[in-house]
């Protein structure tokens, strides 16, 4: 059985093709304005990895914030039933995931089956979630990539006193002006991120083991800021952004 | 399933958390005409059980739109909360 899972998130379009339940594609696209063009450019580039062609798919399950509009899919399901599905498939151990995203960030709580048992959704502050450090390196003329190294050279611990993301530039422009390193303002900026996701996760409950899924995942500064938030390891699997899409297609199997 | 809808800004939490458990027995629904909003919506979620939850256009301003039944003085009981029979419906603030 072939089946893919279609991830429409905020900023990306990511598809993950199962084929008996290993993985024989993953591809990305960039979501833009014109999301279906993107999610079938996706797809196409994730029939040819698979060598596989359209019609040989059997179920296209899509998720994440722009699931109903994905093209293709004949079924959707929740950014959460998708990310507990996906995190139960590669880290079973894990009862709480984490899953940050370009504009949301996600805390869920699972069973040992990986049912959902309680979540919660920033569905508004960007302050929480991957656009922040976007903005933030923006202003610190950091590039992306190298933002989160960064932040790992820094030993100190610089609060940062903004609570949203519009503030938080202004904060941070503050504080180059008062000649603070760069790679302090990194990690404050990562700290405050981490603060808003742990006080999220504290709401539905931390469990021994701990999931990280999304395209933040791969950032090191937001990992190092919420492992000493949570003061406990937390385990990143493989691929961490493509889980939702990997839950969708695992949707798609359990039928 | 315990749902939380809401977010948390400067100035606080706000969530409304809707324990899905007590949703699935529940065939009076009351919380669709018990919110003078409107806010509340039935859903069949991921698990295929028809659960309420928070429509979307309403979760980003929940603590705006929850404002008129939450006076500062002599608060009165939650519409929505008196509406729902299994007490499934919790505010955070």
């Amino acid at each position: 059985m072939i089946t893919a899972g279609i991830d429409m998130g905020a900023k990306n379009i990511r598809v993950l093709i199962l084929k008996d339940g290993e993985v024989i594609a993953r591809a990305e696209h960039t979501a833009g304005f014109e999301t279906e063009e993107s999610a079938r450019a996706a797809f196409a580039k994730a029939l040819e990895q698979a060598g596989v062609t359209e019609d040989r798919i059997d179920k296209i399950v899509a998720t994440g914030a722009g699931r109903e509009s994905a093209p293709l899919a004949t079924e959707s399901v929740t950014d959460v039933g998708a990310a507990a599905r996906g995190a139960k498939e590669v880290l079973p151990q894990a009862h709480t995931i984490i899953d940050v995203g370009a504009e949301e960030g996600r805390a869920i709580k699972t069973d040992g089956n990986g049912k959902v048992m309680d979540f919660a959704v920033n569905e508004k502050c960007a302050a929480g979630a991957g656009s922040f450090t976007e903005a933030m390196s923006r202003a610190l003329e950091v590039p992306l990539e190298e933002f989160g190294t960064l932040s790992l050279k820094s030993t100190t611990s610089t609060p940062m006193n903004a609570q949203c993301a519009v503030f938080a530039e202004s904060e941070v422009v503050s504080l180059l002006h008062a000649k603070t390193p760069k790679k302090d303002i990194a990690r404050a900026v990562h700290d405050a991120i981490a603060d808003r996701i742990i006080s999220m996760v504290r709401r539905v409950g931390i469990e021994p083991e701990v999931a990280l899924i999304g395209a933040v995942s791969r950032n090191p500064g937001f990992v190092d800021s919420l492992k000493r938030g949570l003061e406990r390891d937390v385990f990143i699997p493989d691929d961490a952004e493509y889980i939702g899409a990997l839950g969708a297609a695992l949707v798609a199997v359990d039928g | 399933m315990k749902a939380n809808y809401g977010y948390m800004d400067g100035s606080g939490e706000y969530y409304i958390t809707i324990d899905t458990d007590h949703c699935i027995e529940c065939a009076h629904h009351g919380c669709l005409d018990g919110c003078p909003k409107g806010m509340f919506e039935i859903i069949t979620d991921d698990y295929d059980d028809e659960v309420a939850q928070i429509k979307e256009e309403f979760r980003k301003k929940i603590k705006y739109d929850c404002a008129d039944c939450k006076p500062v003085k002599d608060r009165p009981p939650l519409p929505c909360q008196e509406a729902c029979t299994p007490g499934a419906i919790e505010h955070s603030w």
